[in-house]
């Protein structure tokens, strides 16, 4: 399978991606998997709802596929993010990396989350026990 | 002409709708788009000064012009991950 970009409103399997990822020239995989917290700075988060604009959000992750594998010399990159209602301890987002060596593999993992975090367009609405509130992070 | 436009998240709510078609003079920029917005939409001008927006999918400058049946998005600060 090699890379792949995904949105989705299903869970992912972090084994199965990381099974696929791999090929002979690879030395070293490196995944994040970014999960739903039950606190936000004191908040109590009953649940998240994740919204994006489809189309746009697939372009602007290859887009930083594509960066992200000329800049730190990668083999392979999965992005999967989950969209719709999440609740704490789902998963939101898995980005794994396959390279021939491993300070490539860890870079190219942070680089892609911290972009994805600015650029793609994907939001996130906190539903509170009191309450819901977008939470705006950076352009 | 006219060109659909596109309202996500924060700005949809304050909207009260995802999609609409705007009509705008030929050779209006994203810029002129996003002020006939933020004047409709009271609320949408008091909670920025900037807006962020994507001309068909992809970011664009408040200079852009837009042509026929352009795709316009306003997009709130973004908060995936």
């Amino acid at each position: 399978m090699g890379s792949m970009i995904l949105v989705t409103n299903d869970d992912f399997s972090v084994d199965e991606v990381l099974r696929k990822i791999r090929n002979k020239r690879t030395g070293a995989i490196v995944s994040f998997v970014g999960v739903v917290r039950e606190d936000d700075s004191g908040r109590k988060i009953k649940m998240l709802e994740m919204e994006t604009y489809k189309g746009m959000a697939e372009k602007e992750l290859s887009d930083l596929k594509d960066k992200a594998m000329e800049k730190y010399d990668l083999e392979e990159v999965t992005i999967i993010h989950r969209i719709g209602s999440l609740s704490p301890g789902d998963n939101i987002v898995l980005i794994a990396v396959a390279s021939g060596h491993r300070k490539e593999a860890f870079a190219g993992a942070e680089f892609l989350i911290d972009e994805l975090k600015k650029v793609v367009p994907l939001w996130k609405k906190e539903i509170l026990e009191d309450g819901e509130v977008w939470v705006e992070g950076g352009h | 002409m006219k060109v659909r436009v596109k309202l996500f998240a924060s700005y949809r709510e304050i909207v009260g709708q995802s999609d609409m078609v705007l009509e705008l003079r030929d050779g209006a920029t994203v810029q002129m788009l996003v002020d006939c917005l933020k004047n409709r939409y009271e609320r949408l001008g008091s909670l920025t000064d900037v807006i962020i927006a994507s001309v068909n999918k992809k970011y664009a400058r408040d200079d852009v012009v837009l042509s026929e049946g352009d795709e316009v998005a306003l997009l709130p600060p973004v908060s995936g991950g």
